[in-house]
């Protein structure tokens, strides 16, 4: 096998020592089937231990490995060392967030806004057990299904120029997670989430950069659910204005 | 402590070619509001007499005006087509179990565009 050297310029952050970020470089000799996250691993395993970063599945399921690589906002452990062949690759911690330590940031931010979503079903009678499970068809589920893909890995966070300017904004996944509840036939809590998505932070803070749905790793279009919402809210808001607000 | 990095509010779309896009898409909007103005002050002219409204057409016919409307007119064809571009993302519409393709939503906002365009320009005598 082939192999491919690989300059990483890794930002490192110490909050203990360190004012401010600065880069470090390590030179990797990497092979052909790689990914930016082995290389990572390399370094952490072989030439310094003291690198924090985020992983866990190395198969684009778990989220935990997003940081951007050459300025973008990627999965390290879906980002092929042969795209950085023989160059120079930035990697820094996603965008947006604040640096807990190296390439690991604080998502305390987004926890508390997927919170006030309420990404869950939610019901206002339960049926009883014994009535049976909640049917729901294939085209219902075809609705929403590619927003159950989301991996919550806040790519689209770091992709977001509105995020940046306005930190009040709910951004991409967790909006998109909203819809994906919306639109589910067993929800009936539609009422209930607009008066969170309907603010100002809420999605009028979107302005369709489509940039998030552009990071997204797992081809889920968060900014086709954002719009999508804004046809909704607004819709809910003439039919509350008309007393017909109910689900 | 965390580190917060620092960022721009006035060069943060020079970033990333996509931030830059989505700013010239935005500017166009400057465009679409000053010619809706310019109907506005047409329909004003209209209403206030024959006389006002030979005025306002005479005042469209300079150089400067002409310029300007030749540009306002490209910029508009660009930001409906970025406009139309994006339709089906904002509006997916499903058969059964599948979507749409929005090649066929967008292109419908095409053929709305042209039927428009022609009955527009069939009662203002044009064709």
């Amino acid at each position: 096998m082939n192999e491919i050297k690989l300059e990483l310029d890794i930002l490192r952050y110490d909050p203990e020592k360190d004012r401010e970020p600065h880069f470090q470089s390590y030179s990797v000799a990497c092979q052909e089937d790689w990914m930016v996250l082995d290389a990572i691993n390399h370094v952490k395993d072989h030439v310094d231990t003291t690198i924090s970063y985020r992983w866990s599945c190395h198969m684009a399921v778990c989220g935990s490995c997003g940081m951007m690589i050459d300025g973008k906002p990627k999965l390290a452990c879906k980002a092929p060392v042969k795209d950085y062949a023989n160059q120079k690759v930035r990697v820094e911690p996603l965008a947006n967030f604040p640096i807990e330590r190296d390439l690991v940031v604080v998502q305390d931010d987004f926890m508390e806004k997927l919170k006030r979503v309420k990404p869950y079903i939610i019901r206002k009678e339960e049926k009883p057990i014994e009535e049976g499970e909640y049917k729901q068809t294939p085209a219902e589920l075809k609705k929403y299904k590619q927003f159950t893909l989301c991996i919550n890995c806040l790519c689209c966070y770091a992709a977001c120029p509105e995020y940046a300017l306005t930190p009040e904004f709910i951004g991409p996944a967790a909006l998109a997670l909203a819809h994906r509840y919306n639109q589910d036939s067993r929800d009936q809590g539609l009422a209930e989430r607009h008066k969170v998505i309907s603010t100002p932070e809420g999605v009028w803070d979107c302005s369709f950069t489509d940039t998030c749905s552009l990071a997204c790793p797992k081809h889920v279009d968060p900014a086709s659910a954002l719009q999508q919402l804004k046809i909704a809210t607004t819709t809910q808001w003439y039919k509350e204005l008309i007393g017909m607000g109910g689900n | 402590m965390a580190y917060v990095r620092p960022v721009s509010t006035t060069t943060w779309y020079l970033k990333d070619r996509n931030y830059f896009i989505h700013m010239v898409n935005e500017l166009t909007s400057f465009f679409v509001g000053a010619f809706a103005l310019i109907l506005l002050w047409g329909i004003g002219a209209v209403a206030g007499g024959p006389e006002a409204y030979q005025s306002f057409l005479a005042s469209l016919t300079g150089p400067g005006m002409r310029l300007f409307l030749w540009v306002t007119t490209i910029v508009i064809f660009y930001h409906a087509i970025a406009w139309f571009k994006v339709t089906p993302k904002a509006m997916p519409v499903q058969k059964g179990e599948e979507f749409v393709p929005g090649s066929l939503i967008a292109g419908g906002h095409y053929v709305v565009w042209v039927v428009l365009t022609l009955i527009v320009l069939f009662l203002a005598g044009v064709l």
